[in-house]
């Protein structure tokens, strides 16, 4: 696989506080990249350092297949999360002075902002002063000066903070589409539904080490229980409950479902299989309902963490 | 480099389009005009005033003549009264005052015992006028007798002039060293004004930065030190542009409002002063006060002036872009403005107080090196006469510490732009310096 960033052991303290120890991660190319961690694990501090902003104590950034440069900054575009604007400056006037000091022309610049100003339909703010603006719309024109340069990499700290539902999807759909046309994009934020959306890899940062990385997939099959939501129709469903009970681990579950079943969460003992359970339920009563529990990003987030922060104490 | 352009097209185009910057560029230079015609016309005024001033001379050693009106002053003689009716009568009047010239035995009785009633305590110069008045008339009453003849005295009176020359037998006149004074001192305030209201306006164009949190949109483009650097030379440029502006419309203004205003400057001159002037205008003095202009180091005084001017505003904006990146809001600079404050006041107090008396003295030489304020105390030794080895030196060290003071700085900047929250102290800034 090709990575287009890969950081090797970064090592970076603060006086007494360190807030990396030897923090590895791989991101592919061409892919969404998570970089999750509870607040105050170093996230932001490795973001800083990818862009050079903060300088490491030790170890290496390779960016492209080389050592990352000075130059690089051009070819990476960071949409922190303390972000704003130049309350005084014009938008217009604004967004040609931070594209071109990502390397573009003034001409290019003008250019390609007026495409990404008709396509978001905000062409006539060019004249606004930004404390005009409101805090939307003031995000929607930061999000445009972060791709105008057309970057390898983006790196978006919580991207949607501040939008609505509808601007959020506007932003979302940018991202996939930059992602599709060639763009890497490391993604950090607390929003696990989006990262189950949006994600292919993640990584988990806490307390400065990285505890996780991998394939989403990969990781939820590694953090999977064995264990099933089953809608069950029977006539007598106490009986069925209490001998369900001497061969699982169970409790009540809740879903939607068309029929007045009982609905039963079923952990799996590491002997048994889906298979002998199907096998087992069907001989039982009706299964209207079979779907095994898949761990959401929010749950391997917490497990891990709290996990880490265990065997850290 | 070209990113650096940019910066410092930027800080100048917006420092420069600030509707409170253009309003200053423009009234600045109305309000320190219209001041200075204020005083002077109050001045104008208060010396039109003729003050009226009774007497009683029971001494009998003056005539009328010795009480010559003068434009501002006006006597009245009320000898005929006696001291405590007229005393009644002045004080339900207008005037001025009462002067009481006794009957004495001797002319040193009566001297000793003139006394002066008013209302107010008198002006300095009036006591003084009216005392010279006395003395002189005394002078030559004793002198009568004591058998001395006034006009042989008179004739024998020889007003000494220094003529001022170096050993290579060159003239100079003594309003020179007036010239070279004001130059001095004119280019050193310069200086720190220019510090003061510019340097403060590169800090808060940093706190602006900050608190806007467009900070770290910029520095993931270019590097802290390049936005530092190109902040200060922005606003220098600003700077500059605008005492320009203010240097212009400030001649401009004395040009054509003055004759409006029928002020004639040379009535707001001390009597020293028009003493200089009209020394000047003796022929030969002129001259040689010409070829002194002439022969001032002109080119060096510029060109120093430019190059301290450029090396101070560096060194103190780059201190002044610490602060700024160090704090969240102006209110918290305060504490951090001691080292600023002193080198400056410093230079202008060793500038005003040692330069003046003693300009190539061990206090002005020495403090004319240190970099903090050479920029102030060197530019008030220049036009005195400074080895040239002296400004070399001063200018080196001068930019020798920017360099560390903009190194410093830029690690703490580098830090503190990133820092939101706390208020730090000297001892975090400490720390700042070694991440």
């Amino acid at each position: 696989m090709n990575y287009l960033l890969q950081t090797k052991k970064i090592v970076k303290t603060f006086g007494e506080f360190t807030a990396l120890n030897e923090v590895s991660i791989s991101v592919p190319e061409k892919s969404i990249f998570g970089l999750l961690g509870p607040n105050g694990a170093g996230k932001t501090t490795l973001i800083r350092i990818i862009n050079q902003i903060a300088i490491p104590d030790s170890g290496q950034i390779i960016f492209d297949g080389k050592p990352l440069q000075l130059n690089d900054v051009h070819y990476i575009g960071y949409l922190p999360e303390e972000r704003g604007l130049y309350k005084s400056m014009k938008v217009g006037e604004q967004a040609l002075y931070l594209a071109q000091l990502k390397g573009l022309s003034k001409a290019e610049a003008r250019k390609r902002l007026k495409y990404w100003f008709d396509k978001f339909e905000i062409g006539d703010w060019w004249n606004k002063k930004v404390q005009e603006l409101s805090k939307g719309m003031a995000q929607k024109v930061q999000f445009i000066v972060t791709v105008l340069h057309e970057p390898k990499l983006l790196i978006f700290d919580e991207p949607f903070s501040g939008f609505d539902p509808i601007n959020a999807n506007l932003i979302k759909d940018e991202i996939l589409n930059l992602r599709d046309k060639g763009a890497t994009v490391i993604f950090s934020t607390h929003r696990m539904e989006s990262v189950e959306e949006l994600c292919e890899d993640i990584a988990l940062i806490d307390k400065a080490n990285k505890i996780l990385e991998g394939k989403l997939q990969d990781i939820k099959r590694q953090f999977k229980t064995n264990t099933f939501d089953v809608g069950l129709s029977t006539t007598n469903s106490d009986v069925l409950q209490k001998e369900l009970a001497a061969k699982f681990d169970i409790e009540k579950a809740s879903f939607k479902s068309l029929e007045e079943d009982l609905k039963l969460r079923i952990k799996l003992k590491s002997e048994d299989s889906a298979k002998d359970l199907i096998k087992y339920l069907n001989s039982k009563a009706e299964v209207n309902h079979f779907v095994e529990v898949i761990p959401t990003a929010s749950d391997i987030f917490i497990k891990a963490v709290q996990s880490n922060q265990k065997t850290t104490k | 480099m070209d990113k650096l352009k940019l910066i410092i097209a930027r800080e100048f185009m917006t420092k420069v389009k600030n509707r409170t910057f253009i309003i200053m560029t423009f009234l600045g230079p109305l309000l320190m005009v219209g001041m200075m015609m204020l005083i002077a016309f109050i001045t104008k005024n208060s010396m039109d005033t003729t003050r009226v001033v009774s007497y009683i001379d029971h001494s009998e050693l003056f005539t009328k003549d010795d009480f010559e009106n003068t434009k501002s002053l006006e006597f009245v003689d009320i000898s005929n009264l006696d001291l405590e009716t007229a005393k009644q009568t002045i004080k339900e009047t207008e005037q001025y005052g009462l002067l009481y010239i006794p009957k004495g035995e001797s002319i040193e009785e009566v001297a000793k015992n003139i006394s002066f009633y008013s209302a107010e305590s008198p002006s300095v110069i009036f006591t003084e006028k009216i005392e010279n008045k006395f003395n002189n008339k005394f002078s030559s009453l004793k002198m009568k007798e004591l058998g001395i003849d006034t006009e042989q005295v008179n004739a024998s009176r020889i007003s000494s002039d220094l003529q001022l020359s170096n050993f290579e037998g060159e003239g100079s006149s003594k309003l020179i060293n007036g010239i070279k004074l004001g130059i001095g001192s004119a280019a050193g305030y310069m200086i720190m004004l220019f510090i003061l209201i510019y340097g403060a306006m590169v800090m808060r164009s940093v706190i602006e930065e900050k608190t806007s949190r467009i900070i770290e949109i910029i520095i993931s483009s270019v590097k802290p030190f390049q936005l530092m650097l190109g902040k200060v030379i922005g606003t220098a440029g600003a700077g500059i542009a605008q005492f320009i502006v203010w240097g212009i419309l400030i001649a401009m203004l004395y040009a054509f409002l003055l004759p409006i205003m029928g002020i004639n400057t040379s009535s707001q001159l001390s009597p020293e002063q028009m003493e200089m002037m009209t020394e000047v205008t003796k022929n030969s003095k002129l001259e040689i006060a010409i070829q002194e202009i002439a022969k001032l180091p002109i080119a060096t005084i510029v060109l120093s002036f430019f190059l301290f001017f450029i090396g101070g505003f560096l060194l103190y904006s780059a201190m002044y872009a610490a602060i700024g990146a160090a704090v969240d809001n102006e209110t918290d600079t305060q504490q951090f403005m001691i080292p600023i404050m002193m080198p400056l006041m410093l230079g202008i107090y060793i500038g005003f107080a040692v330069v003046i008396n003693d300009p190539h003295g061990t206090l002005a030489t020495v403090f004319s090196m240190i970099p903090f304020t050479s920029p102030i105390v060197m530019m008030m030794r220049i036009p005195m006469g400074v080895p040239l080895w002296q400004i070399v030196v001063s200018l080196v060290l001068l930019f020798l510490t920017f360099i560390g003071m903009i190194w410093l700085a830029a690690k703490i900047y580098r830090v503190g732009i990133l820092m939101y929250g706390k208020k730090p102290s000297y001892k975090e800034l400490w720390k700042w310096l070694r991440y």
